[in-house]
């Protein structure tokens, strides 16, 4: 029997984006590229941001880890269309926070992380923020590629 | 289960006398997640005796001085204990006192070889080191089966003398292919270091015939003891190797204190790495002389505290038995093995169940990453170790980035066992994994 925690940081939503990996599998051209390693566990991405009109098209991505660190990158797949660059910085952003909140979640902008709120039980678990965080911060260095600031 | 070689070890501890020895280490008293805690990552780092724990205490409160310096009462009693601690650990590996170097942990003592061996290689140390001297065209042979502390040191060594590294591969089964061992070590071969253990796959290497093959062309060898010397009799001087490295916080004693240690002859000869105060003879404006080892080795304020607890852990393991920690290791090591082996969907990384192999297993759960895994044993308030174990290209022999480890000590049950087994076994269906 698993507790109440555990239930937590593995939700249902999290299981299936582990196994589904919305946007996996890479294109053979993008806008920008990054690969990142979390060398303590090895789990790797590499993470392709696409284009157009100023705003997020796609992302597509491959890569090897953790549940955590796979649906957090499928979530990410999910959210990213449709942003401007501005605004995927933006939610970068809030979902750090989200990540270095250690469970206690952050009040107003939440429904701006779409389905990737459910990651929220992960910053009960401070060895396993860095999982989740791995897609993004592969984002994060697309977008410095194609817009530097 | 008594493994047949039990009766050559001694007699294995029982679970009752585990279970009163249990009493004296204060971590192991406490639930995690609102379970008793199975702490099974002794491999990465060992919990500490009352005793341990005492005597680095009793050392602040009484003893408490510089060594080796100082005409007063503290500083004599401080010093006796230094000298007498080494003496203890010595005596624990079967080597003389003068033969051991303190180092911060074993990968400072592999470094501070690497170190002196470059020294030597830059004419440092004049001819009494030319036996440490490399340059293009000699060899260091390694293992695919090391640690990065027994691969990364040689892989600087080699860049920065100009000598090759090679490796000796492993079997499928993580053992070493001796008839590649054979064909790698020859004349150009200066250095053989490789683990006594390894920490992966608990696969115990052949010493005797790596020294014989080493020593036949004139090679040192580097013994990496992390894995052996807390838990098995290790008798150095037996084994005739050249140098050999161990940790003291994976033996029951703190962080900050390890062994290297050297036969005396090539310690003496071997360049310097860490200088400064303590090591030196005569210090001019120009140039300095330095002690014999192992002061020359030892520069700067020692881990004097550290090392008084080192001796106190060895103290502990020699009032239990060395040899029946063996072999009760040996039995919860076929447990675990047996075990993990029999779960669907679960591969133990290393020797089948039933072969030779050290009270560690690590296994690949399909469709479940490892940090998953440990994840899920935390819950119920098992440690084990996740990741690559500081040995990625042997993970990468075994086709997988990260494995689950769980690795036994003298304090292990065989109810804790039983527990992480049955953890293991209801991994695959709370991920969903079919």
């Amino acid at each position: 029997m698993a507790s109440g925690d555990l239930a937590g940081l593995y939700q249902q939503v999290i299981l299936d984006h582990s196994r589904e990996k919305h946007g996996f599998g890479l294109a053979e051209q993008a806008d920008a590229s990054s690969h990142q390693l979390n060398p303590t566990c090895g789990d790797e991405i590499t993470l392709q941001l696409h284009v157009a009109g100023g705003v997020v098209s796609s992302v597509t991505w491959e890569g090897a880890g953790c549940s955590i660190s796979m649906a957090s990158a499928s979530l990410l797949h999910d959210l990213a269309p449709g942003l401007t660059l501005a605004e995927a910085r933006e939610r970068i952003a809030l979902f750090r926070e989200l990540m270095h909140s250690r469970g206690a979640g952050i009040d107003d902008e939440d429904e701006l992380l779409g389905d990737a709120i459910v990651l929220e039980g992960v910053s009960k678990y401070v060895a396993r923020v860095k999982c989740a965080m791995l897609a993004w911060v592969a984002l994060e260095a697309d977008l410095a590629q194609v817009d530097p600031r | 289960m008594p493994h047949p070689n039990a009766t050559e070890l001694g007699t294995a501890l029982t679970d009752d006398e585990v279970l009163v020895l249990r009493r004296d280490f204060p971590a192991l008293q406490q639930q995690v997640n609102g379970r008793d805690l199975v702490y099974l990552d002794s491999g990465a780092t060992s919990q500490k005796p009352a005793s341990v724990l005492d005597a680095e205490r009793a050392f602040y409160e009484h003893d408490n001085s510089a060594v080796h310096r100082g005409a007063h009462t503290l500083a004599a009693n401080a010093t006796e204990l230094f000298e007498n601690a080494r003496a203890t650990v010595a005596r624990f590996v079967g080597v003389r006192e003068n033969e051991i170097v303190w180092t911060s942990n074993a990968t400072e003592g592999i470094n501070l070889l690497a170190y002196g061996m470059s020294n030597a290689s830059l004419g440092r140390g004049g001819s009494d080191a030319a036996r440490f001297v490399l340059r293009e065209g000699d060899e260091i042979v390694t293992t695919e089966g090391e640690h990065h502390a027994n691969l990364v040191p040689w892989q600087e060594l080699a860049a920065r003398t100009g000598a090759t590294l090679r490796h000796i591969p492993v079997n499928d089964d993580g053992t070493l292919r001796m008839d590649d061992a054979e064909r790698l070590i020859g004349p150009q071969t200066k250095l053989v270091a490789f683990t006594h253990i390894s920490n992966v796959t608990g696969v115990i290497n052949p010493v005797e015939d790596l020294v014989r093959m080493a020593h036949d062309v004139g090679a040192l060898v580097v013994l990496d003891a992390c894995q052996s010397a807390p838990h098995r009799v290790l008798d150095l001087t037996t084994l005739d190797v050249d140098f050999a490295v161990f940790s003291g916080h994976k033996m029951l004693a703190p962080t900050g204190i390890g062994v290297l240690y050297g036969r005396a002859e090539l310690l003496d000869a071997l360049p310097p790495f860490l200088t400064g105060g303590s090591m030196i003879t005569t210090v001019t404006l120009e140039a300095s002389g330095y002690l014999p080892a192992p002061q020359r080795f030892e520069a700067g304020t020692q881990k004097v505290s550290q090392a008084i607890a080192l001796a106190a852990a060895v103290d502990y393991l020699t009032a239990v038995g060395v040899d029946r920690i063996e072999a009760w290791e040996t039995e919860l090591g076929a447990r675990l093995v047996d075990g993990f082996s029999a779960i669907p969907g679960v591969r133990v990384l290393g020797p089948a169940a039933g072969e030779h192999r050290a009270g560690l297993a690590s296994v690949d759960v399909d469709g479940v990453h490892a940090h998953d895994v440990g994840q899920f044993l935390d819950d119920r308030g098992i440690a084990v170790r996740v990741g690559h174990h500081c040995a990625q290209p042997l993970h990468r022999r075994f086709g997988v980035t990260a494995s689950t480890r769980a690795s036994a000590y003298l304090y292990n049950t065989t109810a804790e066992i039983d527990a992480v087994i049955d953890g293991m076994g209801a991994v695959r269906s709370f991920f969903g994994v079919k």
